[in-house]
C-alpha cells in the first residue's frame, strides 16, 4: 500500500440544514467505497473532494496539498458524475478528446490517444457515435475513457452505474478494477448497495447521519458494522 | 459556472447598451421636453385616446376570447391543431399586411359593407376608433385565446371527472370550474394587450389619424415628420414613457403571461357540453372566430396574387433594405440576449439579487417604447449626422433592442438547464469561457436561438414603427413602401408588395427556426 493520497480532516460541508463532517483517508492505488443511504451525503462528499463544494471548516488534502480555493479542473482528481457525463451533441471521440484539451484543439497524436483510450474501455472504432446512439453501459465506458486521458491520480465515481442492470454493473466494476490495477489510480466510488461494496473490495467508509468515515477494510466493516451502518443494513 | 473576464465584458457591454437605449433615452427625452413648454390640449387628447382605445381593445379581445377558448378547450375536431397554429400567425404577420386585408373586408368598398349596402343598411366606417379597435382585436384576440386556453388546459383532468360525476353543465359548470381558471389568467391577458395596444403605431397610422383618433406615437411621428417640432416630440415621448411605466407596474402586479407558452396539447377527456345548445354555441364561437381571422388573411393573399405584377421595380430595393434590417436586428437581439443570459446565469449562484436586476433590465425594452428610443436617438444624432443618412442602422438598432426581451426570455431557461446539467462537467474539465460558448452553450441553445432569431427577424422585417420617423420616402423599407402605396390608393400594387412582405417575414422565421431544429 502506498501513501495516503486522500486525507479529509474534520472537513465539514454545509448546505442549508444539511451538515456533513468527514474524517477519512485513502491509500494511493486503493479502492475506497463510500457506502450509505440516498440523501446521506455521498454525492456531497464526492463534490467536496472534486472541488464542487467548499469545506466550511477542516481540511481536504489531496496528494499532499491542501485543496482550499483550488478549482475542480486544477485538482489531482477526475470525476465521473451520476448523469450528464457526456455532451449529447458531441460524438464519443470528441467527448473523450475533451479530457486532453477542453477546447478540443486536437493534434493527430491526440486523436490517436483518443482512439487508444476508447479501445482500452472496449469501444474500439465507436468514436463516431453520438451518446444517443449508445447503450447506457457504452456511455459509462466513454466517460471512463475520458477520465483515463486526464491522467489524474484520483478517480471519483458518483454512483456512476446506478442506471445499469446488475450484469452490466458487475462488468463495469470489473473494468474499473482492471483500469485501477493497470494505471495505479486511486478510485473513490459511492454506492448505496452493500453487495456492490463487497464485490468492489478494498476499503469502505459509511456516509450517513451527518458523518463520513473512518475508512476500514470492507469485510471488517460489513462483518462488524458500527451502529449507524448496522441500522442502515438492517442486519 | 466560474465567470471569466470575457463574460463580464460581454455581459456588461450588453447591459450598458440596453440601459442607454432605455433609461438613457428616457433621460434625454425628459431633459429636452423640459424646455418645450406645457402640454397642449391636443397632447392630452392623444393621451386620452391612446388609453381609451387600448382599454377597449383589451376588454373586447379578452371578452370575445372567453367563449372561443372555452370551445377550443373542450372540443376535438379535425383542423383543431390548424386553428391553434393560426392563432399564432398574427404575432408574426406584418401589421400593414393584416391592415390591408382588414380594409378589404371591412373597408368602405369591402365585403361587409357591400353586404350591408345590399340589405339597405348604413355603412361601417373603418377609419377612426372603430377601425383601430377592429385591427387591435384582430391581432390580440388570438393572443387572448392562447393565454386563456392555456389556463383552461391547466385545469386537472380529475376536476372534469368530478364535474361529470355531479352532472355539472352550462352555467354551474362555468361558475365552479372554468371561471376560477379564467379569472386567474384574464387580468394578465388584459394587461398585456393593454400594453401592446398603447404602443401600437402602425394601426393608428393606417386607420386612425385626425384630431379625434391620434395616439401618442402617431402624434410623435407627426411632430417629427411634419411639424419639425422636436421639443413637442420629446414632451409626447415623455407622456408615452409615463404611460408605459404605469402600465408595466399594473401588468407586473397582475403577472402578465408571455403568450409564448409551450405547445397546447390535446384536451383532456370531457363529458360536458354534449347538449345541442352547447354544441351550437361552441360551433358558432369557433366558426365566427375562424372567419374573423381567416377572411382578412385570405383577402390580402388573393389581392396580393393579383397585384404581384404591379409592385414596381423599387419594391426589390425596399425588400433588400428590410432583409438587411431584419438580419442585423436578429443578430443584435441574439448577441445581446446571449451575453445577458450568460451574465444572469453566472450571477445566479453568487449574487441572486444582481441576477434579478440584470433580468429586469433585459426586459426594460418592453416598457420603454421603441418610439422613445427613436426620438432620443434622433435628438442625439441630429447634431452629428443627418438621421436619414443612417436610417437603416438606427432602425436595426431599435428593432434589435425591442426584440431583445423575446430572445432573452427564450434563451434564459435553456441556458439555465444547460448550465445545471453540463456546467459541472465543463468545470471539471477546465473549459474556458470561449470553449464553453463554442462547444457547449451554442450547440445546446441551438433551438431557442433559432426560434428567437426567427421571431426577431420576422418582427423586424414587418416593423412599421420607428422606421417611419427616420427613413425618407425615397428609401423606404418594405412595410413603409406598402404603406406609401396604400396612401396613394394604389391598392393592387400595395397588396402585391404586402404579399411579398408576408413571404419575407414568414420565410425569415421559418429559415431561422429550421436552422435551430436541424
Amino acid at each position: 500500500m502506498g501513501a495516503r493520497v486522500i486525507r479529509l480532516e474534520a472537513a465539514e460541508v454545509r448546505a442549508g440544514d444539511f451538515r456533513l463532517v468527514a474524517d477519512l483517508e485513502a491509500q494511493a492505488g486503493g479502492h475506497l467505497t463510500l457506502l450509505g443511504p440516498s440523501g446521506g451525503g455521498k454525492s456531497t462528499l464526492i463534490a467536496l473532494i472534486g472541488g464542487f463544494a467548499a469545506a466550511a471548516s477542516g481540511h481536504v488534502v489531496l496528494d499532499g496539498r491542501d485543496m482550499a480555493g483550488v478549482p475542480p479542473a486544477k485538482r489531482p482528481v477526475t470525476t465521473v458524475f451520476q448523469e450528464h457525463n457526456l455532451f449529447p451533441h458531441l460524438d464519443a471521440a470528441a467527448n473523450v478528446g475533451l479530457g486532453l484539451d477542453p477546447g478540443l484543439r486536437l493534434s493527430a497524436a491526440d486523436r490517436a490517444r483518443v482512439s487508444a483510450a476508447l479501445a482500452e474501455v472496449g469501444l474500439e472504432g465507436m468514436g463516431g457515435r453520438k451518446p444517443a446512439e449508445m447503450s447506457g453501459g457504452q456511455r459509462s465506458r466513454v466517460a471512463l475513457a475520458r477520465a483515463l486521458l486526464r491522467e489524474r491520480p484520483i478517480l471519483l465515481l458518483d454512483e456512476p452505474f446506478a442506471a445499469l442492470g446488475p450484469a452490466m454493473r458487475a462488468e463495469m466494476l470489473g473494468l474499473v478494477a482492471a483500469l485501477r490495477a493497470r494505471r495505479g489510480m486511486t478510485v473513490v466510488m459511492s454506492t448505496h448497495d452493500p453487495a456492490e461494496a463487497r464485490r468492489a473490495g478494498g476499503h469502505a467508509a459509511f456516509v450517513g447521519e451527518g458523518r463520513a468515515g473512518p475508512a476500514a477494510p470492507i469485510e471488517a466493516l460489513l462483518d462488524a458494522p458500527p451502529p449507524a451502518l448496522a441500522a442502515y443494513l438492517g442486519a | 459556472m466560474r465567470p471569466a473576464p470575457a463574460l463580464w465584458w460581454a455581459g456588461g457591454g450588453a447591459l450598458a447598451l440596453v440601459l442607454a437605449l432605455t433609461i438613457g433615452a428616457a433621460a434625454l427625452v425628459f431633459l429636452w421636453a423640459e424646455g418645450a413648454g406645457r402640454f397642449t390640449a391636443p397632447d392630452w387628447r392623444a393621451l386620452e385616446f391612446t388609453a381609451r382605445q387600448a382599454f377597449l381593445s383589451a376588454l373586447i379581445s379578452v371578452a370575445l376570447a372567453i367563449p372561443v377558448a372555452r370551445a377550443l378547450a373542450r372540443r376535438r375536431f379535425p383542423g383543431r391543431e390548424a386553428l391553434v397554429t393560426l392563432l399564432g400567425a398574427p404575432f408574426l404577420l406584418p401589421i400593414i399586411v393584416a391592415i390591408l386585408g382588414i380594409v378589404a373586408i371591412w373597408g368602405r368598398s369591402g365585403l361587409v359593407n357591400d353586404g350591408l349596402g345590399a340589405l339597405g343598411l348604413p355603412k361601417l366606417d373603418i377609419y377612426g376608433l372603430s377601425g383601430v379597435l377592429l385591427a387591435h382585436v384582430f391581432f390580440n384576440l388570438p393572443l387572448a385565446v392562447r393565454i386563456l386556453l392555456q389556463a383552461l388546459s391547466d385545469i386537472p383532468a380529475e376536476r372534469w371527472r368530478l364535474a361529470a360525476e355531479l352532472g355539472l353543465e352550462g352555467r354551474p359548470l362555468f361558475r365552479l370550474i372554468e371561471w376560477p381558471a379564467l379569472r386567474a389568467a384574464a387580468p394578465g391577458a388584459f394587461a398585456l394587450i393593454f400594453l401592446l395596444c398603447a404602443t401600437s403605431f402602425a394601426v393608428a397610422l393606417a386607420l386612425g389619424g385626425g384630431p379625434r383618433a391620434t395616439t401618442l406615437e402617431l402624434a410623435i411621428y407627426q411632430a417629427v415628420r411634419f411639424d419639425f417640432d422636436l421639443g413637442r416630440a420629446a414632451a409626447l415621448a415623455g407622456l408615452q414613457l409615463g404611460l408605459g411605466l404605469a402600465l408595466a407596474l399594473l401588468a407586473a402586479g397582475l403577472s402578465a403571461p408571455s403568450g409564448l407558452g409551450p405547445g397546447l396539447d390535446a384536451p383532456p377527456e370531457r363529458w360536458d357540453g354534449r347538449g345541442v345548445a352547447a354544441r351550437l354555441g361552441d360551433g358558432a364561437a369557433l366558426g365566427l372566430a375562424a372567419a374573423f381571422l381567416i377572411a382578412p388573411l385570405a383577402a390580402a393573399a388573393a389581392l396580393g396574387v393579383g397585384g404581384l405584377g404591379e409592385m414596381g421595380p423599387r419594391v426589390w430595393l425596399a425588400a433588400g433594405r428590410s432583409l438587411g434590417v431584419a438580419l442585423t436586428a436578429a443578430a443584435m437581439a441574439l448577441t445581446l440576449g446571449l451575453a445577458l443570459v450568460m451574465l444572469v446565469v453566472a450571477l445566479e449562484g453568487r449574487a441572486p439579487r444582481a441576477a434579478r436586476l440584470v433580468e429586469a433590465t433585459a426586459l426594460l425594452a418592453l416598457v420603454v417604447s421603441p418610439f422613445v428610443a427613436g426620438v432620443a436617438l434622433f435628438l442625439a444624432l441630429r447634431a452629428v449626422v443627418a438621421p436619414a443618412s443612417v436610417a437603416m442602422p438606427l432602425v436595426a438598432l431599435v428593432n434589435g433592442a425591442s426584440a431583445l426581451p423575446f430572445a432573452f426570455r427564450l434563451l434564459l431557461p435553456a441556458l439555465r438547464e444547460a448550465a445545471r446539467d453540463y456546467g459541472p462537467l465543463a468545470e471539471a474539465l477546465g473549459m474556458q469561457a470561449r470553449d464553453r460558448l463554442r462547444l457547449l452553450w451554442l450547440p445546446r441553445l441551438r433551438r431557442p436561438l433559432g426560434l428567437a432569431g426567427g421571431l426577431s427577424a420576422a418582427l423586424s422585417a414587418g416593423d412599421l414603427g420607428v422606421v417611419a420617423i427616420f427613413a425618407t420616402p425615397t428609401a423606404p423599407t418594405l412595410p413603409l413602401y406598402v404603406h406609401g402605396l396604400m396612401s396613394a390608393h394604389r391598392m393592387e400594387a400595395a397588396a402585391g408588395a404586402a404579399l411579398l412582405l408576408a413571404a419575407l417575414a414568414f420565410g425569415l422565421f421559418l429559415a431561422f427556426d429550421r436552422w435551430g431544429r436541424a
